[in-house]
Formats: C-alpha cells, sequence, structure tokens
C-alpha cells in the first residue's frame, strides 16, 4: 500500500486522518459488523427468555395466585397459588445474608485493613474459588453436614446454609473492593485523633464504604434468589404454607418452578411460567434497585 | 517498615507509638476478622470433608466400578452404579457450550469496550449483567417448551446434511419429532455461560494499558487492527482464564440440564438425539426419589464435580491473577 493520502474527511481509521483503503478496510468493516452481530446475537436470546417467559407468565398471574398456595388442589386443578413458595424464599434469603453478610464483611475487613501477605493471597483465591463452587456442591455439603449427618432432617434453615455459602464470596469480594476505595486519609486523620484502628473501621471505614456493600449484598441477594439446585435437597419442597423455617421441609420459588415444570399438564405448565416471572420480576427488581442505589451515591459524592 | 498491614503507606499509631506486636495484641477486632478468613479455609475443608464421608457408605457397596459402570440402580440389591455416563455428558456438553459461547462472548466484551458509544457502553454493560441474574430454572424452562420445539428442524436439517460427522449422526431417525438432547441442553448452557465470560473478558480487556492501544491507531491502524494487535494479545492470559471460569459454570449448571434432558441414563456420541445426562442434572432428577444408598451415591458423584470445578477454577483464577498482576493490576 502507498503512502496514505491526507485529507480531512474521516476515513475508517478512527483518527479520521488517514483514508484506508482495500483490504484494511475491508477487514475492518466487517470485524465492526461482526462485533454488532455479536452483541445483537447475546441480547436477542437473553431478551427472548425474558420477553417469552413475562408474556406466558402473564396469562395466569394474579393477585389470586400471590396470595394462595397449594393446598388441597389437585394434579389437574387449575388454581393454586405461590404464597407459601414466596414465603419461604423470603425467610430462607433473609436467613442467608443474616449469616452471610456479618461473615463476608468480616473477611473483606480483614483482606483489606489487617490481612498479612500470605494468609490474605490465599484467603483470596479460595473466595475467588468459592464463586465458582457449583450451587448444587453447596447444597449436597449441607444435606451431607446438617440434613444427614447432624439429623436435623429437610429445612428452610438447611436451605439458608446453603445459599449463605453462595453469597459469600459476592458479598466478600464486593466489600473488600469497596474498602479499597476508601481514601487513606480518612483513616489517618482518624488515627491522628488517636482513634484506635478498630474503631476507625467500623465507625469511619465501614460507614464510608457502606452505599457500596449494599449494592454488593443486593446484588449477591438477586443472584442467590433463583438459586434452584441446592433446596432441593436442603427445603425439599412443601404445598402447603409452612412459616417456620427452622423445622419441616419448606417450599420457594424456584423450587416451584422446577417442580411445576417437571410436569407434562398444562396447569402446571402455566403455573410454572407465572411463578418464573414472578422470580424474574423479583431479581431484576432488586438488581436495578442495587445500581440505582450506586448511582444515586456517586451523583451526590459529585 | 514493619507494618503488619497490608496498607504500608498508612501510617498507623502502632507503628508509631512502641512495639507493633503489642499494640496487636490489644486488639481483639483483629482477631475476630482472622477468625472470620480463617472460617473460609475451613468451610472450603469441611465441603470436602464432609462430602467424602457421606459418599463411602455407597462406594462400599457399590457392585459395579466407580468410574467406569455406565448404569444408575444405587437402590437396587445389589446396588450397581457408575459416573461414567454423567462425567461424558457433562464433559460434552459444557464443552459444546463454551465452543458456542465464547466467539460471542467474546465479540460482545469488544463491542463494550471498543465499539459500542461511550455514553450506552455503561448501560449495555449493566443489561448484560442483569441478564446474567435471571435465574437458571427460567432458563431450563424456556428451554424445555420454547426452545425443544423449536430446534427440532434444525436439529433434523443437522443430522441430514452433516450426519456424516459422527457426532451428529442420527441412526434410527429420532430427530424427525422434537428431541431433548444434549445439543439442546448445550445450546442453552451456551446462553447461561455468555455473560460470565463477556462481563470477565471486559474486565480484562479494561486493564490494557491505553497508551497501547493509542499508539496502534497513531500508527495508522484501522480499529479492528487496535483490537487485533494491541488490545488482545495482552488479553490473552486474562481471556483464557474467563473461559475456563465459563467453563466451571457449565459443568455445574444443574436445573436448565435436568429440566431440558428429563430423566434419561444412557451414554451416547450423537448429542442430536434424546438422552445423555450430566453430574449435576442427575443429581437434581434422582435426589427426590433416592434412598439412603442412593443418596449417598449421588453425593459421591457431587464430590466428582465439586471436585472438577474446583481445578477449572483454581487453574482459571491463577491465570487471571498473574495476567492481571503483569499488567500492574491492583492485586
Amino acid at each position: 500500500m502507498t503512502a496514505p493520502a491526507l485529507t480531512a474527511r474521516a476515513g475508517t481509521s478512527p483518527s479520521g486522518l488517514f483514508k484506508v483503503r482495500g483490504r484494511r478496510a475491508a477487514a475492518n468493516r466487517i470485524a465492526t459488523v461482526a462485533m454488532y452481530l455479536a452483541f445483537a446475537a447475546a441480547v436477542v436470546p437473553l431478551g427472548a427468555v425474558v420477553w417469552y417467559t413475562v408474556g406466558r407468565g402473564l396469562t395466569r398471574f394474579s393477585y389470586r395466585f400471590l396470595t394462595h398456595s397449594m393446598a388441597g388442589v389437585g394434579p389437574l386443578d387449575a388454581g393454586g397459588g405461590i404464597y407459601h413458595a414466596m414465603l419461604g424464599t423470603v425467610e430462607q434469603v433473609l436467613l442467608a445474608s443474616v449469616i452471610s453478610v456479618p461473615l463476608g464483611l468480616l473477611v473483606a475487613i480483614y483482606l483489606n485493613e489487617y490481612g498479612t501477605k500470605g494468609l490474605a493471597t490465599v484467603v483470596r483465591l479460595l473466595i475467588d474459588v468459592m464463586t465458582g463452587i457449583p450451587s448444587i456442591v453447596a447444597g449436597l455439603f449441607v444435606l451431607a453436614f446438617w440434613v444427614l449427618g447432624l439429623h436435623r432432617g429437610f429445612s428452610g434453615f438447611a436451605a439458608s446454609m446453603a445459599l449463605a455459602i453462595l453469597m459469600l464470596p459476592v458479598v466478600t469480594r464486593a466489600s473488600e473492593e469497596m474498602l479499597r476505595l476508601v481514601p487513606d486519609t480518612f483513616r489517618e486523620a482518624a488515627y491522628a485523633l488517636g482513634i484506635p484502628k478498630w474503631r476507625v473501621i467500623l465507625s469511619i471505614v465501614v460507614p464510608a464504604a457502606s452505599t457500596g456493600i449494599t449494592t454488593g449484598v443486593m446484588l449477591a441477594v438477586a443472584r442467590v434468589t433463583g438459586e434452584t439446585a441446592p433446596l432441593l435437597m436442603t427445603a425439599f419442597g412443601n404445598n402447603f404454607i409452612h412459616s417456620n423455617p427452622f423445622h419441616g421441609p419448606q417450599e420457594s420459588l424456584p423450587l416451584f418452578v422446577f417442580a411445576q415444570a417437571g410436569n407434562a399438564f398444562k396447569v402446571n405448565v402455566d403455573r410454572a411460567w407465572a411463578a418464573a416471572m414472578t422470580l424474574i420480576l423479583i431479581v431484576v427488581v432488586l438488581y436495578v434497585a442495587a445500581r440505582l442505589l450506586t448511582r444515586r451515591d456517586a451523583a451526590n459524592r459529585r | 517498615m514493619t507494618n503488619s498491614s497490608a496498607r504500608g503507606t498508612v501510617l498507623e499509631p502502632e507503628t508509631v507509638m512502641g512495639s507493633p506486636r503489642k499494640a496487636r495484641r490489644l486488639e481483639p477486632f483483629r482477631g475476630v476478622t482472622l477468625g472470620a478468613a480463617w472460617l473460609v479455609l475451613l468451610l472450603l475443608a469441611a465441603i470436602a470433608i464432609f462430602l467424602v464421608l457421606k459418599a463411602i457408605p455407597s462406594l462400599r457397596q457399590d457392585n459395579g466400578n466407580f468410574l467406569s459402570t455406565k448404569v444408575w440402580n444405587p437402590d437396587a440389591s445389589p446396588p450397581v452404579f457408575g459416573i461414567a455416563v454423567l462425567a461424558f455428558g457433562t464433559i460434552l456438553s459444557s464443552l459444546l457450550a463454551v465452543v458456542m459461547a465464547v466467539p460471542v462472548a467474546l465479540g460482545v466484551a469488544i463491542f463494550i469496550a471498543e465499539y459500542a458509544p461511550r455514553r450506552i457502553a455503561t448501560w449495555l454493560g449493566y443489561l448484560t449483567d442483569m441478564l446474567a441474574t435471571v435465574p437458571s430454572v427460567v432458563y431450563g424452562l424456556w428451554g424445555l417448551i420454547f426452545l425443544v420445539p423449536r430446534m427440532q428442524g434444525f436439529q433434523h436439517w443437522l443430522a441430514t446434511w452433516f450426519g456424516w460427522f459422527p457426532l451428529f449422526a442420527d441412526p434410527n431417525n429420532r430427530t424427525s419429532v422434537a428431541s431433548r438432547s444434549i445439543f439442546v441442553a448445550s445450546v442453552v448452557l451456551a446462553i447461561m455461560v455468555l455473560p460470565v465470560v463477556a462481563a470477565i473478558s471486559r474486565e480484562v480487556l479494561r486493564q490494557v494499558d491505553p497508551a497501547l492501544k493509542e499508539a496502534a491507531l497513531a500508527l495508522g491502524a484501522t480499529r479492528w487492527e487496535m483490537v487485533r494487535m494491541a488490545l488482545l494479545p495482552p488479553s490473552r492470559p486474562g481471556i483464557i482464564g474467563a473461559v475456563m471460569l465459563g467453563l466451571g459454570r457449565a459443568l455445574g449448571e444443574t436445573i436448565a440440564v435436568a429440566l431440558i434432558l428429563g430423566t434419561s441414563f444412557a451414554v451416547s456420541l450423537h448429542i442430536l438425539q434424546p438422552g445423555g445426562n450430566t453430574i449435576a442434572a442427575n443429581i437434581a432428577t434422582y435426589f427426590g426419589e433416592a434412598g439412603s444408598t442412593g443418596r449417598s451415591a449421588l453425593i459421591a458423584t457431587g464430590l466428582v464435580l465439586f471436585v472438577m470445578t474446583l481445578a477449572v477454577n483454581v487453574v482459571a483464577r491463577s491465570v487471571i491473577y498473574r495476567s492481571a498482576r503483569k499488567q500492574g493490576g491492583v492485586r
């Protein structure tokens, strides 16, 4: 290729100074089209899942559906609802948060404020590795340890423990990132006033990072709310309203979808779609709320 | 500086006033956080230990070879079961999913990092992340009800024209009706893995020194040449890590695969035909009806899955760490 002619018109080169011709221009254009296509190829199926679920879910969704359980609903009956499942999901996820949030925050504080080189690196690696543990393995662990090992049987609390294992790495990593963003000048100013380190962390560093930590927690909650696999062997499922999470099998929203989808009858599949739509709704609301929280906070600081 | 803290730059009172060791002893809160950190290590160890403990009873009674037997009858007497079919299905479906997802995911990452208009790029990132939080049971339901019937034509077409390729062979013409096959499961897995790989790749691409990209552009490279020569080579280890994390996700995915494949237990290389199963999906499908030996046997397969994903994740993370360090990342 000869020396490119200098032209004022914007060429295919992003610098806009040189007009690129021939094979290089063609390759660039093909690549650009490919990138747009790849993005479309990713978003279309993902969007289709949400769209189709909402479309199918709306046919069966109603106030009655939200406020009734499956008690007394025969295998071919069209009635029934997800009240018992939502109750279970809320209790299980809340308990999971109660376990995992303080623990995750403490680990994050250790990693960022106290950690010594060796142990902190190992713990950080293991936390990241824990993110990749299949959710069903967390369920099997609780089954082996709590349900069978300690003979506690199935319960909502067993499910919470499994969910807490899945939440822990997410909460820890998000909190650690946020603690790292707190400027060192905050800490130095506090030390200069003679405040002991633990007090500095708890009264100054953590509050300064609290919005980001809340976002991380909400994202973790959004993630585990839809978890199904570990609940099969911990909460086990229940057609009736069961409000005590510490004893006896309990239903949850994802379990409900799984159980209903496994049946071939239309009444079951319709219920599955409506419950799946409710589940997506809850997860998306949590996600959007978490994102808006950080955005508002970022705007306030500016 | 003999500072106990990882943040060497902060002048902490304990280092200014007197012995750091004494100050550390006076700080019970440090002990609390240290305990939490150790708890994480203990938890991982406990997972391994309890899975092994509860797997042993069934392995003792197994009348087949756990690694090579191709049937699953743990509650029969005598119990006969093996993981061969499941391990095969798990690896096959995950690899297929990764092969399908990775090019698209990379495209998405590059698109958001370099091609999308600046103003909407962040929002597109949020959008893909949000879609990643859609629960797997929803993907399973969608795959079963929506995708399985609609893939019938495509699967039949593949079998008709590419049947000479062993994976796509279709003896007995079983793709002429809707087929709940490994192939459909892999497509759904690919859709689920995609946001994970895309998100991590995006993170990796962002760590590339902007000076490299600017230098390429200043030398007259087109945008694509800049991506190919300045952006991708330094990101390669990180992207390999991202792909492996996606593989780990696919290996452990349970509910979507369980819903699509249903109850089947057959090893088959014909990915378009109904059948096949994975470790995780088998646990979900058979747990409800399993007796005590059956549960123990399922725990044994879970242990294998745990070891597999642990290995994949450790390797992936260390690859990512090393590349981040080379890029001068914070970690």
